[in-house]
């Protein structure tokens, strides 16, 4: 569509418009990252540029990011990834002969023997070997396939690429994908990308953010109007809610497929992070085939794990897994087709998630100062998961569910009828609203409930618990003033 | 399933990668063949090749994932100060911490400024964005400009040969890709008329709206001329289009009359309206070049004229990609910024850098020496990029042979080349022909002795294999 200009000659119009772009954009939103998070960094900067606020830095504790909150790599594991990027370091004594040992195995199965050349797109056999052997010993000898691993750059490149397979159909056969109510919201900014039907169903905030069978049902029928649901995603443990599913649920939601022909997607990556007396994480796969050969050989399954939660952190490795179980074969050869486009995950992230699968054993050198430092962060994690809670549920106007797992809090707010009006006024979501006012109040950035889902008329946001402890208590405390000075000034 | 993901072009390369790897295997556990080792050519792998990695990279990425190496008294003084800035760059002081979704700020300013430099026109750091690989970024600029629901379908302009995985990424985007055809004959020559043809052919089958370019070449090898770049630009804003220029091999220029020219300064060259209006991506790695580090996944696109509110989307859709390795934005960082004259590490750097440059240059000097010699395969000249892209001359009974193989002709060659002499290249169908011709693809950075023997097994298996089907 041009245009001419004076002269009459061809004027050039823009190629990417908003009209011409792919339509499904529009629908995209990530708000981890979002306005909120851009605000936060514009007043870093100010900060930097000598700007006075009423605090000297800006806490980040929007992202489940726990180095950048001080927590601090196990030495095991950048000892061998150092060794790993520089190998002269294997002549160097400092380093446990352990170490040495994995590094050279790594090395050994690399292209030329260096973490900089291409891996195969599936990951590096051995480590897939390994991420096998660790499933197997997790999930008390249920056998696992190297085949049907698939190494990734995080668990999020994993989970796309499968929605990417996933997703087909037009208008009422479109694919839909059950996810929760609240949810990380990569599902549902994937979703809209993929131009797929989001199905929510609600995870129930009075008994403790679980998830009923009962509502799996009521969304699905509802959604079999309008698109043909395929695929039932579930975060355990949750982000951002932080339940940890009991066994029985997973029974119910595993049959719930069964019945209803459903592709499982369980995001798993937070399954060291269990604080709460009485909880345990199941795997599903575990829990599939302990079901018997009637589920474990039909229902078809996806587990994603990744090395940026758990006790490492390592969120800037980007390395993560998923493992595909019962995958119809012409589908898997497709998937294999689809991960070769992006090459292959990031060689040192798989150099990463192999030691995570394959840590110091009791015999070994390295052992007791591993075990050390990783009970020593989960440790710290259930501390500040108990103190979260316990602070927050003595404000009033803020309830607290236990953070029974995970890095998140997610409490709900009461927000007085004025500062409802006040944010509509101003054109946000109340739940923004009361973020940015906490954002520049206090510097503390966390992210609006809205951004992952809530029930309608109830408002939440999700803070990490990240922080260290004495640093975590000042924000609590911080958090439950603002509230209050928030409510008197809006009632 | 996604049925776009179904119609992607099925992957002829999966066996022969099988079975490359199942001979390596064989090796190892001690069978013998008539050869002691695989040659691992397939793919355009520095490392994988043989070729060693930068010692200085290597240093500064150790101490930055081990900052207690920072104490001790074995790494050079400038790897020390390099890892504590980018230590500092890190969110908590840390390489495991997630960045900005683009790209840690500092790096992307310092990317701004060495495109700046070599272009000679200003780059903003607000135009670029780190990805895990080049690839990443290309099929997110992809995202944009197609559409699954779009009819007509969209379609990409995209050169034949070239890089395989690009087709792939556009049909499983729901888009069209449409081939124009290099000039095999001249050098592998972009023409401008081609373009017009490919065009016209392209929308009796869908709508065209961007147009892929590699420049220097992938399998080609060939240095866009100054001249045909100003016929693609013209063409694109005549017809359009949205420029896509895949430019990760700039810094392999092996030819000294060939020049590495940016499409966006050749754009700036031509001056307003073009170089205010044109739209273009340029995506670069750190996969090749001098680095080598395919591994460590670091890429970046620059983008250029886009519409202002486009952008806002054009960032919500880079959001879905958390945030690139830093291990390959460290890359990144140390490829635009290497050491200096006085620095400690200078001279090392400097005699590295010098012995692969000379390497590629013989290794690309040796290969048109000996394919050229020889009959039935001839060679154009390799004026820059990772790989060779010689031509096979093949008999009608080696033809049919294939075909009673159920096989491409050039597919049976590297099929037999590879069990007959463990070296292992990939054919030319695989990245697309003209109808009739065949090709075989092998990359050329590798050590000297790994190419004068790869060269020497390729001579031998070629002319026998000629002889035996003359």
């Amino acid at each position: 569509m041009s245009q001419t200009d004076v002269t009459g000659a061809p004027r050039r119009g823009k190629v990417l418009t908003l009209d011409t772009m792919n339509p499904n954009i529009k629908q995209v939103e990530y708000a981890v990252r979002g306005a909120i998070v851009q605000r936060a960094v514009k007043i870093e900067k100010e900060l930097r540029e000598g700007a006075k606020k009423p605090f000297t830095e800006v806490i980040k504790a929007n992202i489940g990011d726990a180095h950048a909150m001080g927590q601090k790599p196990i030495t095991f594991l950048r000892q061998v990834l150092a060794m790993c990027a520089y190998p002269e370091l294997l002549k160097d004594d400092a380093f446990p002969k352990d170490a040495k040992q994995r590094a050279q195995r790594i090395l050994e199965a690399c292209g030329g023997h260096s973490i900089g050349a291409y891996s195969a797109s599936q990951g590096i056999e051995c480590i897939r070997q390994d991420v096998s052997r660790f499933i197997e010993k997790r999930d008390g000898g249920i056998p696992s396939n190297p085949d049907n691993i698939f190494l990734s750059t995080g668990a999020s490149d994993a989970i796309v690429t499968l929605l990417k397979l996933m997703v087909s159909g037009e208008g009422r056969t479109r694919t839909g994908v059950m996810i929760s109510i609240p949810q990380y919201p990569l599902y549902s900014a994937a979703i809209a990308d993929l131009g797929a039907v989001q199905v929510s169903y609600y995870l129930d905030e009075d008994k403790c953010w679980s998830l009923d069978v009962a509502e799996l049902r009521r969304a699905l029928r509802a959604a079999r109007e309008h698109c043909h649901p395929r695929v039932l995603c579930i975060i355990n443990p949750g982000n951002p809610t932080g339940q940890v599913q009991s066994r029985q649920c997973i029974e119910d939601v595993i049959r719930f497929a069964k019945e209803e022909g459903l592709f499982l997607m369980a995001d798993e990556v937070y399954q060291d992070n269990v604080y709460a007396e009485g909880c345990k994480f199941h795997s599903f796969k575990k829990v599939l085939f302990e079901m018997g050969p009637e589920y474990s050989s039909t229902v078809e399954l996806a587990s994603f794990h990744s090395t940026s939660k758990c006790y490492m952190g390592e969120c800037g490795f980007r390395g993560g897994y998923m493992e595909i179980v019962n995958m119809d074969p012409a589908v898997k050869a497709q998937l294999v087709k689809l991960v070769s486009v992006r090459l292959c995950p990031p060689v040192p992230g798989q150099a990463l998630l192999d030691l995570v699968v394959n840590p110091p054993q009791p015999d070994e050198p390295s052992y007791s100062s591993f075990m050390k430092e990783r009970t020593a962060v989960l440790d710290a994690l259930a501390k500040k998961a108990r103190m979260t809670e316990q602070i927050f549920n003595k404000v009033p106007g803020i309830t607290c569910n236990p953070v029974q797992g995970a890095m998140y809090t997610f409490p709900r707010i009461t927000l007085p009828p004025k500062a409802i009006d006040k944010a509509k006024e101003e054109g946000q979501v109340p739940d923004m609203f009361y973020c940015m006012r906490l954002l520049e109040e206090e510097g503390i950035c966390l992210v609006p409930g809205s951004g992952f889902g809530q029930r309608e008329g109830t408002f939440h946001f999700r803070m990490t618990i990240l922080p260290p402890a004495e640093k975590l208590e000042i924000v609590l405390h911080k958090i439950s003033a603002f509230h209050q000075r928030f409510t008197k000034e809006f009632s | 399933m996604s049925s776009h993901v179904r119609t992607v072009r099925p992957n002829q390369m999966v066996a022969l990668m099988e079975r490359a790897a199942h001979i390596k295997k064989m090796l190892e556990q001690g069978e013998k063949k008539p050869y002691k080792d695989v040659i691992d050519v397939c793919w355009g792998d520095p490392h994988g090749a043989g070729m060693k990695p930068l010692t200085f990279v290597r240093q500064v990425l150790a101490a930055c994932i081990y900052p207690q190496l920072l104490d001790g008294g074995n790494l050079p003084m400038d790897v020390k100060r390099r890892a504590q800035k980018l230590l500092r760059w890190c969110d908590g002081g840390s390489v495991g911490s997630y960045t900005n979704t683009g790209g840690i700020l500092e790096i992307v300013e310092n990317l701004a400024q060495f495109i700046s430099q070599r272009d000679g026109v200003p780059a903003h750091p607000e135009n670029i964005w780190i990805h895990p690989g080049s690839q990443t970024s290309l099929t997110s600029i992809l995202t944009l400009l197609l559409s699954s629901e779009a009819t007509p379908k969209r379609g990409v302009l995209v050169p034949v040969p070239g890089h395989s995985t690009v087709p792939l990424s556009v049909a499983a985007l729901g888009g069209v890709a449409a081939p124009y055809f290099l000039d095999e004959e001249r050098g592998w020559e972009l023409r401008a008329d081609e373009l017009r043809r490919a065009l016209a052919s392209a929308r009796g089958v869908c709508r065209p709206v961007a147009l892929y370019v590699i420049n220097p070449g992938n399998p080609t090898g060939h240095v866009q001329s100054r001249k045909s770049m100003e016929e693609v630009i013209r063409f694109v804003a005549e017809n359009n289009l949205f420029l896509l220029a895949d430019e990760v091999y700039q810094g392999s220029v092996y030819d000294a009359n060939s020049e590495f020219v940016s499409y966006k300064k050749r754009l700036y060259e031509l001056g307003p309206p073009l170089a205010h209006t044109l739209e273009l991506a340029s995506f670069h790695s750190a996969s090749k070049g001098l680095l080598g580090e395919c591994g460590l996944r670091g890429g970046y696109v620059e983008l250029l004229n886009m519409d202002p509110v486009v952008m806002p989307y054009v960032e919500r859709l880079f959001h879905l990609i958390p945030s690139p390795p830093v291990t390959g934005q460290i890359a990144l960082e140390l490829m635009v910024e290497p050491p200096q004259p006085g620095d400690p590490s200078y001279p090392l750097y400097m005699h590295e850098t010098e012995h692969t440059r000379r390497t590629l240059v013989d290794n690309v000097k040796r290969v048109l020496q000996v394919l050229n010699r020889l009959p039935a395969i001839s060679c154009q000249p390799v004026r820059g990029g990772a790989f060779a892209f010689p031509r096979l001359h093949l008999t009608t009974k080696a033809i049919r042979k294939a075909k009673d193989a159920g096989m491409q002709p050039d597919m049976f060659y590297c099929t037999k080349l590879l069990e007959d002499t463990g070296v292992f290249v990939s054919p030319g169908c695989e990245y697309g022909q003209k109808e009739g011709t065949y090709h075989i693809r092998f990359c050329i950075m590798t050590p000297t002795d790994t190419m004068e023997e790869l060269l020497r097994r390729l001579s031998a298996f070629h002319l026998k294999f000629m002889k035996d089907l003359s």
